[in-house]
Formats: structure tokens, C-alpha cells, sequence
């Protein structure tokens, strides 16, 4: 089964992968037929398993404050910033029709 | 004209009140230098873990057992991915399948035709209440065509409330979320305050004909306050009618209500409709609460949360302390929603109350329409009254011995509110308007009165 171009536009929205080139696209393919592989047990009547930490216990922390205020430290992470702020490239803009 | 049927159904967003955030140590404060407040985990630096804060968890479970929940004895935890500069892991940690409470029910009072005597209770039901992160705040800088993060409120505790469409107009859904917002304030869950992000909602819009199905709704973001709120959905309900009488069609798009234009404006989502792939969050197990019937021997008692013991630890709801004003002091209903309403003002009258020999029914005049009335006129809370409830009880007790007449108290009243430290009594003294009770003095004025007037009495003796 091919790969549409809808999937493939949508997949790199999401991902912010880019598959332009036909090798991308090729290695995508193989690796959603590796996957498929799956389908072939039968699953049926058993629970979904989403992680194997399920019967573990979920520990419960006190609420202290504990952590934080390293600042300077974050921001060594950074590639640009303003006055301790980061900088990110524009995102989700309102349009406003007059 | 058309009888269409406007459907509203709200989300609403409660930040938890608790010293620290849900994941991780960081302090939950509302301002503090950016980036001051934030964790490793919180930025989403590699190889840090989710810990999940016990207090938050509470919140929740009180939260559900206030609004009639079922709570969950087994939650789950789920990414919900998306990319925003806000959300350095790329994905939110929620409930989506499996929430910590569900199926529950929140009454709220509206008033037919405005009128505080005519009070109808409504019922909105709860369809879950599930545990959140909160994103860091963005400011946009167009100018320079950038944004500027600040990830302080990242990873901060957030209840998210999801009310069904059960409401019908803007005043319903302000009712529902004053209610909600009274409840959290009186469990201590969330602070609640809109004008500091504690509390956010959006609301989701459709009108239909009746008799056939829903139509397309949309969902108004950016509103920040109760009357906000009312404008944003009355006027989404009145654009919605207008485009389909006008044969347009409705979109199921994000619009932002805009308060100073007063109208909700579409919000341009260039990735087109959302997947959010969902995912189980795989560094959380399962979140399991218990009850006095489950309750494991063995562990540490840190590590246990019974839905049990909280329930018992529950304090007296709005409504219940509404019923039981009405009961105790003989007030009228819509007295007890004002009591209530008024940030202080239940305190006030019940320490008045204890202060005077004036009864409760008589006391909740003074109260409600004096006392509040300059409140209001002065932009004033009650714990900033000028006029305290011992002046004011001193004031009813003058009243009520017959000392002063009411309209003489009424002016006394306007003289303490000059807060210049003087008691009422002195007042009274002062302008001369103290009560005779003196039969010989009345009989003097009175005589002295008709002395004066000969003739009047002549014809009022005849007659």
C-alpha cells in the first residue's frame, strides 16, 4: 500500500520531518510495512499493555518546592534570548478582518 | 422569528492551589522573573522524569466529590502532542482516556427577568474532571516578529472541568461558572481568580432547529472575566443565527472573543484541523486511589490518597451554607446568594448579628442595601469598609431601642462613613436626632404647637 501525498503532507506538519526527497519516502514506506508486522498477531480479547511499569506504584511526591531558580543555567540552552526570556520564531498569529 | 435552539458547552481550565507543580519541584507562583520558577523537567531537558505531586492529586478528588463525580480508582496519564513555543516537550501530559473523576452534576441559580426574587436552579452536568499541565506564557513581539517565552507556568497543576451543552445562553454559562468558581474557592482546590489566569474557560457554541440534530459549533478562546464570558457566547449564539438566516454555513473553527470590540474574530490555525496523537504516557503507571474498603495494610501512609477521608474532610459547599444562613437567620434565599456573593460579606453580617439586639430578617436590610450600596459606590471590598460591624451593630442597637428613628440611623450611617472615629451615639448627639421618650417634654411641644396655631384648631375642632 502507497503512501499518499495527503499522508505524507500530513505527517510532516506534525513531525516537522521533511520527506522530500524520494528516499525519505522510501525508507517511510518500509518502515510502516516493518511495522504492519503487528497486525499479524492475534490480539483479540487480550487488554492493551501501554507500559510495563503497569503494577508498579505510582509514587506520590510531597508538595515542596524543591527545584528551580537556575536561571542562568537554563539559559546557556538558549541560542537567543531577551532579558532571560527565550526567543522563538512567531507561532499561531489572529487574524482580524476590519 | 426563528425559535433556534442556542446549545453551550464550557471547558474550563482551574489552576491548582498548591506550593508546587504537578510534576515537578518547581514553586507555583503567579509573577516572578521569567524563567525563575523552572526545573530541568520543566524545560524539557533530556533524561528528566515526570514526579507526580500528591496534593494535586487531591485537589482533584475533592474537586470530583464536590461536583457529585464518580472518582476513578485507576487514572490514567496520556501525551497529547502539538507544537507550541510554550510547550518545550512537544506534548502536554493529560487524562484523555481514562480521567480522575466523571459523571457529575453542578447546580447554579439564574434570576428570571433580572428580577433577584425570581430565582430558578439549573442543572449542568460534569462529563470529567481530569489532571493537566499547564503551558509557559508567550508573548508575541510583532514588531521584531518573534516570541518571547517564559516557561514559569509550564508544568504548573490544572484541573480541566468539561461541562456538556446543557446551557443555553451567555447568563447561564456566567451562573455555572461563578458557582464553579465559588465551590473551588471554598474547597481550597484553586484560587480561582479569572483576572489571574487561575481560571480560564472556553466555551463551545451551536444553534440548531428544533427537532433536528446539533449543528457545527465553534469554540471562543481569550476570555477573561465572568461578563466577558455572557458577551463572548451571546454574541457567538447571535452571529451564528444571523449567518444561517443569511444562508451562510457555520465552520468548526477557533475564534477569540475581542472585549474591546465586543465580537469573537476567527483564529488562523495553519496547521489545519489538529491531531493531537495521543499516546500513553510511558514514564507514569496507572494513578490508584483508594477507599476505607481498599485500604492497603501495608504502605506508607504518604503514599495512600483515600477518596474516603477526604470526602469526610469536605468543607459546607456554597449551597449548603446558603441553606443554612436561610434556616439560622430567617433571610430570604436571594439574600443568601448575595451574602455569599460578596467576598467577606457573610462575615460581616453574622459578627453585626452577634453585636445587636436588632433580629437577622431586620439586620440583612441594612446590610444589603445600605451597607453594600456604598460599598459599590466606592469601589470599595468589604474588609476596606470604612464602617466596621461593630459601629454598625452599635448603629441598629440605637435603632432598635427606639433611640433614633430609621431615617435618623440612615443619616447617622452616612456620618460614619466618614470613618472620622466618632460613635454613633455621639452623632446622634451631635445632630440632634435622639428620639424623645419623654411624655412631659411631648406634651410640652405639642401643646406649645397648637398654642401657636389658634385658628388651625378652631377648624380642626369643628370638624
Amino acid at each position: 500500500q502507497a503512501v499518499t501525498v495527503e499522508v505524507l503532507d500530513h505527517l510532516e506538519r506534525l513531525a516537522l520531518v521533511d520527506f522530500r526527497d524520494s528516499e525519505g519516502v522510501e525508507r517511510l514506506q518500509k518502515a510502516i510495512q516493518f511495522a504492519d508486522q503487528l497486525h499479524e498477531v492475534n490480539t483479540d480479547g487480550v487488554e492493551p499493555m501501554d507500559s510495563v511499569l503497569e503494577d508498579r506504584c505510582l509514587y506520590l511526591r510531597g508538595d515542596d518546592v524543591t527545584e528551580g531558580n537556575c536561571t542562568k543555567e537554563l539559559m546557556k540552552n538558549a541560542r537567543e534570548k531577551v532579558e532571560e526570556y527565550f526567543v522563538a520564531p512567531p507561532g499561531i498569529v489572529l487574524l482580524i478582518k476590519i | 422569528l426563528v425559535p433556534w435552539v442556542p446549545v453551550v458547552g464550557l471547558e474550563v481550565h482551574a489552576q491548582i492551589s498548591s506550593n508546587s507543580k504537578l510534576f515537578s519541584g518547581s514553586q507555583v507562583h503567579f509573577s516572578a522573573p521569567p524563567n525563575s520558577l523552572v526545573s530541568f523537567f520543566d524545560a524539557s531537558l533530556p533524561g528528566t522524569l515526570p514526579v507526580l505531586n500528591r496534593r494535586c492529586v487531591e485537589a482533584a478528588v475533592m474537586t470530583g466529590l464536590a461536583l457529585n463525580c464518580r472518582v476513578n480508582k485507576k487514572s490514567l496519564f496520556d501525551r497529547k502532542h502539538y507544537f507550541y513555543a510554550d510547550l518545550p516537550a512537544g506534548y502536554q501530559i493529560t487524562q484523555q482516556r481514562v480521567p480522575i473523576a466523571v459523571n457529575g452534576s453542578l447546580s447554579y441559580s439564574v434570576c428570571i427577568d433580572n428580577k433577584m426574587s425570581q430565582i430558578v436552579t439549573k442543572t449542568v452536568r460534569i462529563k470529567q474532571i481530569q489532571l493537566e499541565q499547564d503551558s509557559g506564557k508567550s508573548l508575541h513581539d510583532d514588531t521584531r516578529s518573534q516570541t518571547l517565552v517564559d516557561l514559569n507556568r509550564a508544568g504548573v497543576g490544572l484541573m480541566e472541568v468539561v461541562m456538556e451543552p446543557d446551557m443555553c445562553c451567555g447568563e447561564e454559562a456566567a451562573a455555572a461558572v461563578r458557582e464553579l468558581q465559588l465551590i473551588l474557592q471554598t474547597l481550597g482546590s484553586s484560587q480561582a481568580v479569572m483576572a489571574e489566569g487561575q481560571l480560564r474557560v472556553d466555551a463551545n457554541v451551536s444553534v440548531h432547529y428544533p427537532g433536528e440534530p446539533y449543528g457545527v459549533r465553534t469554540e471562543v478562546k481569550n476570555i477573561n472575566s465572568l461578563r466577558f464570558l455572557a458577551k463572548a457566547v451571546d454574541y457567538e449564539i447571535q452571529r451564528q443565527i444571523e449567518e444561517l438566516e443569511n444562508g451562510g454555513t457555520i465552520l468548526n473553527e477557533t475564534r477569540a472573543f475581542d472585549s474591546k470590540l465586543g465580537c469573537t474574530i476567527p483564529m488562523r490555525d495553519k496547521e489545519g484541523k489538529q491531531d493531537y496523537r495521543f499516546m500513553p504516557e510511558p514514564n507514569l503507571p496507572p494513578l490508584i486511589l483508594y477507599d476505607a474498603k481498599s485500604l492497603p495494610a501495608n504502605m506508607n501512609h504518604q503514599q495512600v490518597v483515600n477518596i474516603d477521608s477526604i470526602r469526610e474532610r469536605l468543607p459546607d459547599l456554597p449551597s449548603v451554607k446558603r441553606a443554612k444562613l436561610v434556616e439560622q437567620y430567617g433571610i430570604l434565599p436571594e439574600h443568601s446568594f448575595t451574602l455569599l456573593n460578596e467576598d467577606g460579606l457573610t462575615e460581616f453580617f453574622e459578627n453585626v448579628v452577634n453585636q445587636t439586639q436588632m433580629k437577622p430578617k431586620k439586620v440583612i436590610g441594612w446590610i444589603l442595601n445600605d451597607l453594600l450600596s456604598y460599598l459599590k459606590q466606592h469601589s470599595l471590598t468589604v474588609k476596606e469598609s470604612p464602617v466596621s460591624s461593630f459601629l454598625l451593630a452599635d448603629l441598629l442597637s440605637l435603632l432598635e431601642k427606639k433611640q433614633i428613628s430609621s431615617t435618623a440611623a440612615k443619616q447617622v450611617l452616612a456620618e460614619l462613613w466618614k470613618g472620622e472615629g466618632k460613635t454613633p451615639l455621639d452623632i446622634a448627639k451631635e445632630k440632634k436626632l435622639e428620639l424623645i421618650q419623654d411624655q412631659k417634654e411631648l406634651e410640652e411641644i405639642c401643646q406649645a404647637v397648637i398654642d401657636g396655631r389658634e385658628n388651625e384648631v378652631i377648624m380642626v375642632v369643628r370638624e
